[in-house]
């Protein structure tokens, strides 16, 4: 089996901030780090092969730098890395990303038939989610989304659990399929030294514009229909209102009534108002 | 792990790159081990770096793109009491013409980093984010290796260097060195305040590139011995403030509450006004000296940087000691494997190189200096008060004749100490030092 797993090199969000003059990112010293749910599709890569035998290929779109996201999920043990490294791709939505990665894809499927591409949920520093869905439409492959289990491949069928609002379910999809992961798919193992050293010393491949195979028009910023507008924080909320029963009970008790009815826009409104939210 | 080395470095700081990049330049299969996520990651320092020591490894070391932050233009010393101070200093344009970078700052984790990608370039493996944890040995108690934190994890090497800093705690568990006593370590804190470059060049004087350092003894150590430093990087301060662990358990003071009326100081409150605190980190300092020095070598291993305790207290000079020594190491291992000796007796002539060297010199020249500083607080209580008590006097216009002033001060110093007690102070001092 030949699993493909399509990861990205993001800034550490737990450490960006946003400017509030500018509200623009900070990305000034923070450091980068390989998507943890991507870390976590590699895993689950290298786990199926382990049970069913195979190779796993990582790719990766961004700059150079993005190599080390790449030798990363060398350590834990996938057996080939790819960076797509082109100043065409830059300024890409995931639209154009996921255009890019396929292109990738569908020349490595020439060379090795892809069955499997797993990719993680989402990039923690955009949250869109759109980027394996997409890849999966532009194969034209089974897409199997937020994917907590493999149960298990046969007869050229995947049976996987999917995470889904209020449960889950248990589907079947027949192969070459797109797998995007959850957290719980898999539990990222601390690679050994043999194959950490084996990652620190492989070349990575790089590939541009040419190499894929790439209509110009569809790569970067050329080929991106989404623009940021605005990027800023959500105001902080503040506290609710608190009544003090502790001391004075009576009074307390007056006080909320007195705001729960008699204010302009009363308490009771508001209330209403956000439980007609949460129905809906 | 079957694969294995000639060479295993312990750690990525300065003593350990510089070593592997002497080895791998001679083309000796190096393997560096590293605990940070990455090399630098984990290291603290006000940043000071030689241009000179950083040469003799790397001659091309501008070429490479350094990271520097500024030339150094210009030292100053300060001796401080609560609310005044004294400051001199010394500027040269010899420092901005032929001998720029003989000294410049640095940041730790930049430059670590880049110094360990020259290493990778030359041909040394570094690996981070693992921790050695032990030594491994043969039979005779030859050094043949280390065991590594992770899975299959043993390395074998012919000879191993341990360059793993001051603060590890391989030196209890393999018992090379002794585990250094609290009056032998400093524990230092730094504040890293940033900044724009402009104001920086503004407040210090300096051209753009270019900075300066401050050195300073006095009251904001709570009477404890040790120093504070301001060094001046692209867009940040450095500050730092160290005292000896032993004194600073014994007055319960903890550092952090020194850095911060340090920052008060009337000298300091100015430089760093409206900067943004950017990262603070404590760490420790080796300041026993030459008598806290462990072996430098034995079967199959060697010692270099601040796990050897090579640490310049006075001139605040550990990061060229370090690479120094990690370059001597090199050299003796290069010498060591072509004789195809790697024992005590093979590798003997690093204790040669070393005793030959500044490093060992310095190392002597200073040995007493930590033990003066030790011993004599009023160094850090009565003498700066007396100095700024005298120096205020002197220079407060008030009528009083200059005669007067001048014996007023005498007997406030003769009511605090004597003539004596200072001129054997001096004489001490200068003895520690010559
Ligand atoms: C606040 C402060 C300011 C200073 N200012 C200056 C200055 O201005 N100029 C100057 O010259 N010196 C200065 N020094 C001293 C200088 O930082 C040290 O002397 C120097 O770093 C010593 O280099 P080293 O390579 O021996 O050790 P280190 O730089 O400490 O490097 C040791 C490395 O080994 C790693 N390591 C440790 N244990 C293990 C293990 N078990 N397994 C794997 N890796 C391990 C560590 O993570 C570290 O990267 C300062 C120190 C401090 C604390």
């Amino acid at each position: 089996m030949h699993i493909v797993c399509c990861v990205k090199q993001v800034p550490d969000t737990t450490q960006v901030k946003i400017d509030p003059e500018t509200n623009t990112l900070i990305r000034a010293g923070v450091e980068s780090i390989c998507n943890p749910y991507d870390l976590v599709a590699v895993e689950a890569a290298v786990q199926l092969v382990e049970r069913y035998t195979g190779r796993v290929t990582v790719i990766s779109m961004g700059p150079p730098q993005a190599e080390s996201a790449l030798r990363e999920c060398l350590s834990i043990g996938a057996n080939e890395a790819i960076l797509l490294s082109d100043r065409a791709f830059a300024g890409a939505d995931t639209l154009a990303t996921s255009y890019t990665l396929s292109q990738a894809i569908t020349k490595i499927n020439a060379a090795e038939p892809v069955d499997l591409i797993i990719c993680g949920k989402q990039a923690i520093d955009g949250d869109t989610a759109q980027t394996g869905p997409g890849i999966a439409t532009w194969m034209g492959y089974t897409q199997l989304t937020y994917v907590s289990e493999i149960i298990g491949i046969e007869n050229g069928n995947i049976t996987v659990r999917r995470e889904i609002e209020g449960g889950c379910e248990v589907i079947q999809g027949r192969l070459p399929a797109m797998l995007t992961a959850e957290l719980e798919l898999a539990s990222i193992r601390y690679a050994t030294l043999p194959e950490l050293i084996r990652a620190l010393r492989y070349e990575v491949k790089v590939w541009g514009a040419k190499d894929i195979n790439a209509a110009p028009e569809k790569l970067g910023l050329k080929g991106s229909p989404t623009s940021v507008r605005e990027i800023f924080a959500p105001p902080v909320r503040g506290g609710g209102i608190s009544f003090d029963a502790k001391e004075k009970k009576e009074q307390a008790v007056e006080d909320f009534l007195g705001a729960l009815f008699t204010k302009e826009k009363t308490l009771m409104e508001e209330i209403l108002i956000k439980a007609s939210y949460a129905q809906e | 792990m079957k694969e294995t080395f000639d060479v295993a470095i312990i750690g990525a700081g300065p003593a350990g790159i510089s070593a592997a990049c002497t080895l791998a330049d001679a083309g000796i299969k190096t393997i560096v081990i590293e605990r940070g996520e990455y090399p630098g990651a984990k290291n603290v320092s006000g940043g000071v770096l030689y241009g000179h020591n950083l040469a003799e490894i790397l001659p091309d070391y501008t070429e490479r793109k350094c990271p520097i932050e500024r030339n150094i233009v210009e030292m100053r010393i300060w001796y401080l009491s609560k609310e005044a101070g004294y400051s001199i200093g010394y500027r040269d344009s010899i420092f901005t013409g032929d001998r720029k970078y003989n000294a410049f700052t640095v940041g730790r984790a930049k430059f670590d980093r880049w110094f360990a990608e020259q290493a990778h370039k030359k041909g040394a493996l570094v690996v981070p984010s693992t921790t050695v944890a032990d030594l491994l040995r043969d039979g005779n108690g030859t050094v043949t290796g280390v065991v590594t934190s992770r899975v299959d994890g043993e390395v074998r090497a012919r000879v191993t260097l341990l360059a793993n800093g001051i603060n590890s705690p391989l030196a209890a568990v393999t018992g090379y060195r002794a585990e250094p006593k609290p009056e032998q370590i400093a524990l230092a804190v730094k504040e890293t305040i940033e900044l724009p470059a402009e104001v920086i060049e503004q407040r210090f004087g300096v051209s753009a590139g270019n900075g300066v350092t401050t050195e300073i003894l006095g009251e904001m150590t709570g009477g404890m011995s040790g120093v504070a430093v301001i060094y001046t990087n692209r867009d940040t301060l450095s500050l730092s403030i160290g005292a000896n662990l032993a004194e600073l358990a014994k007055n319960k003071l903890k550092p952090y509450d020194m850095i911060e009326s340090f920052k008060q100081h009337p000298m300091v409150a100015p430089l760093i006004a409206d900067g943004q605190p950017r990262e603070y980190i404590a760490h420790w300092l080796a300041e026993g000296g030459y008598d806290a020095m462990p072996k430098l070598y034995g079967d199959g291993y060697l010692i270099a940087g601040d796990s050897a305790m090579l640490f310049n207290a006075l001139h605040r000079e550990g990061n060229n000691l370090a690479m120094a020594s990690g370059k001597m190491a090199a050299e003796t291992i290069i010498e060591a494997l072509n004789k195809n000796d790697c024992s005590r007796r093979g590798l003997s002539a690093y204790g040669e190189r070393m005793a030959e060297s500044f490093v060992i010199k310095d190392m002597k020249k200073y040995r007493r200096f930590g033990s003066f500083l030790y011993q004599h607080n009023e160094l850090y209580t009565q003498l700066p008060r007396l100095a700024s008590f005298a120096a205020r006097e002197m220079l407060t216009v008030n009528g009083v004749s200059k005669k007067q002033k001048q014996k007023l001060i005498m007997k406030e110093i003769r009511s605090k100490t004597s003539l004596f007690k200072l001129l054997r102070l001096l004489w001490r001092g200068w003895r520690s030092v010559k």
